[in-house]
């Protein structure tokens, strides 16, 4: 492991969560949706609109973990021909801006190579990578590949995960520790602050980097929930992406949406 | 080390989001303990006997032995309640789900075989029961929505993608994600998540320990040849289970030809090998492009219209233990035919590309074909291409 390669992502993004004082704001998007140059807007007007960090998503033709919203968003990207190489374009105009943490499936990973995508990531200056479906037990390969390049691999826990496995997963995390607040995919939910709680207390119990908190955020009220019950960092997905597949001004919305949000963690 | 394999040579894994692992873990302990348990083994073979009609007979089929100028047998899974392979998998599968306290099933479906079986298995333990299928597969095999829908289970149409297979297994594990405490998933093929294709193939493995007895007594020796339709490969890998070790008999899977070896018109990953990838949950043999987008399969048989495979068809591929070839989309239909012509038997669509590949002219003289299942389902799609 390169000490100083593996410090690079992690660094800016504890810079990123410690940097506010209170909980940060991670909106995600869907790179390429509904096309690429709508969605290099809508990347500006997360960062405008007060993103500490944003959560750029790959589009994958069976996204296991996603809800109707995303999984609609990333198939309308990919007909729109969204590749893998112009998000990662995306990415680093993003960069610039705001730390970026890569939502990418296992297949395209692997597909690619788990060195030759790592340092794609950081030759693009994204910091993070999540990786909803490679677990604990699949990971080591890619940990090691990210470690070399300076990501941080991002694990996740959910309500289901045991604590002693919850421990060996925070003690794996890199970054932060992607906290499911339910079971079930990715979607926005009328109520959820009692589940905040006890997930949160969970995880941060587990690791010594920040715990975010995702799944089923869609109003600023729930975010402000999931800070108060302890989050580090909160993440909204399927109602911004929802609105960019919406609104007329998808760039206007989100803009208007983050600034809501950043708002309501203040 | 795990009770059950987790990995296939380099193939298998578990790549599933974290909320379902610990479901795959108590799934996997359950498994291993249920099968130990001779209780459980009465009561699935109780079941297979009595309920289903096992032991299938291994049938020589006398006409197509002469065209084929061989002695062709076929172990007629088409026989079994519900007419195909699929029940002996459901049934293990919802013996396991009521064990482990759970009383809500959910199942993909592709040409409904295994969504019958399983809305069949469910009604007979009265367990609550969600089939996932996709909208052109619920179009081309209306017969057996209606059958599960008659049988209490409720049909839930799929409409992403090229709404096949595919779409419908992705649907059933976004289900199973979120239901995860009070859910069994039933998955219907040797795919998936670790245990998954181990579990599949020992429920399956039934064919081909039947079989294996079945052909030392009729003919005192082993058959040269063991041939068997490969779609995610359940039946495949139940049949040349036993016959694995037996260094002298080929394995022989046949996938689908399609229209065309080009992408997207086929649905045989195995044949044409191209790099490894990640779908359902497992690291195999998959249809996908060079970002690792997974791509959509095509056979006229939805059964077999499947841009995946089981793991351990990937290894028994790669240490050359197994052979995997395809037949084509008119290939099939006109197997399909003239096997109904000749035998009197109306093979599933899935079955025809097995049979095809055993009728063409081979170094054998005794062959065994997996008559995985029979085509009543597929008369309407047959008929209207003629």
């Amino acid at each position: 492991m390169s000490s100083a390669g593996l410090t690079t992502g992690a660094q800016a993004i504890a810079a990123a969560f410690a940097g506010q004082g209170r909980a940060a704001l991670m909106p995600y998007m869907m790179g390429g949706f509904p096309d690429m140059q709508t969605s290099r807007r809508v990347a500006e007007a997360y960062a405008d609109g007060g993103a500490d960090l944003v959560e750029l998503g790959f589009p994958f033709s069976d996204p296991l973990a996603d809800g109707p919203v995303v999984h609609a968003a990333g198939t309308a990207a990919l007909r729109a021909g969204a590749t893998t190489h112009e998000v990662l374009a995306l990415g680093r105009a993003l960069a610039e801006r705001v730390p970026v943490v890569a939502m990418v499936y296992a297949n395209l990973v692997i597909a690619r190579g788990l060195e030759r995508f790592a340092d794609d990531l950081a030759g693009h200056g994204i910091s993070g990578l999540i990786v909803p479906d490679l677990p604990l037990e699949e990971s080591d390969g890619v940990r090691t590949a990210c470690d070399a390049a300076g990501i941080a691999l991002v694990p996740l826990v959910a309500p289901t995960t045991p604590e002693e496995r919850m421990a060996r997963i925070g003690a794996s995390a890199r970054g932060f520790v992607y906290a499911v607040s339910v079971a079930g995919t990715t979607g926005e939910r009328a109520a959820l602050s009692e589940v905040f709680g006890d997930i949160v207390a969970r995880a941060k119990a587990a690791t010594e980097v920040p715990v975010a908190v995702g799944f089923g955020i869609g109003t600023p009220e729930l975010a402000r929930e999931a800070a108060d019950a302890g989050a580090d960092g909160v993440i909204v997905g399927s109602r911004l992406v929802r609105a960019v597949a919406e609104a007329e001004d998808p760039a206007a919305a989100v803009h208007e949406l983050v600034a809501r949000f950043a708002q309501a963690l203040k | 080390m795990s009770a059950v394999e987790h990995r296939f040579g380099p193939y298998g894994g578990q790549y599933v989001p974290e909320t379902l692992m610990p479901a795959l873990a108590e799934l996997e302990e359950a498994w291993v303990a249920a099968w130990a348990d001779a209780g459980f083994r009465a009561e699935l073979d109780g079941l297979l006997r009595d309920f289903v009609g096992r032991p299938s007979p291994l049938y020589l089929a006398h006409r197509l032995s002469e065209v084929a100028g061989r002695r062709l047998y076929l172990k007629r899974e088409d026989l079994n309640h519900t007419g195909a392979h699929k029940i002996n998998n459901a049934i293990g599968q919802a013996l396991l789900a009521r064990r482990m306290g759970k009383r809500r099933i959910i199942a993909e479906t592709g040409a409904g075989q295994h969504g019958v079986a399983t809305a069949t298995a469910c009604a007979l333990m009265d367990l609550e029961c969600v089939v996932y299928m996709g909208v052109e597969d619920i179009r081309r095999q209306a017969p057996n929505v209606q059958r599960m829908e008659l049988l209490g289970a409720s049909v839930s149409p799929v409409d992403a993608g090229a709404r096949t297979l595919k779409e419908a297994a992705s649907e059933a594990i976004r289900d199973w994600v979120t239901n995860v405490d009070t859910t069994h998933y039933i998955i219907g093929s040797a795919v998936g998540p670790a245990p998954y294709p181990a579990l599949v193939r020992d429920l399956q493995r039934v064919i081909g320990d039947e079989a294996r007895a079945q052909i030392l007594e009729r003919e005192g020796r082993l058959p040269d040849r063991v041939i068997a339709c490969v779609g995610g490969g359940s039946n495949a890998i139940g049949i040349f289970a036993p016959f694995v070790n037996d260094e002298s008999v080929a394995l022989i899977g046949v996938e689908a030809g399609g229209e065309a070896l080009e992408p997207g018109r086929h649905g045989a990953p195995l044949t044409v090998a191209g790099r490894p990838g990640v779908l359902h949950g497992s690291l195999s043999a998959v249809l996908q492009d060079e970002m690792g987008q997974i791509l959509e399969a095509h056979s006229i048989s939805a059964g077999l219209d499947y841009p995946g495979s089981g793991p351990e068809h990937a290894h028994l591929r790669d240490i050359g233990r197994a052979t995997y070839l395809t037949v084509s989309d008119t290939e099939a239909l006109e197997t399909f035919r003239r096997v109904t012509r000749l035998e009197g038997i109306i093979p599933a669509l899935e079955t025809a590309h097995a049979l095809h590949h055993a009728l063409q002219p081979a170094d054998s003289e005794v062959d065994i074909v997996c008559c995985s299942g029979r085509g009543d389902k597929d008369l309407a799609e047959v008929l209207g291409q003629a």
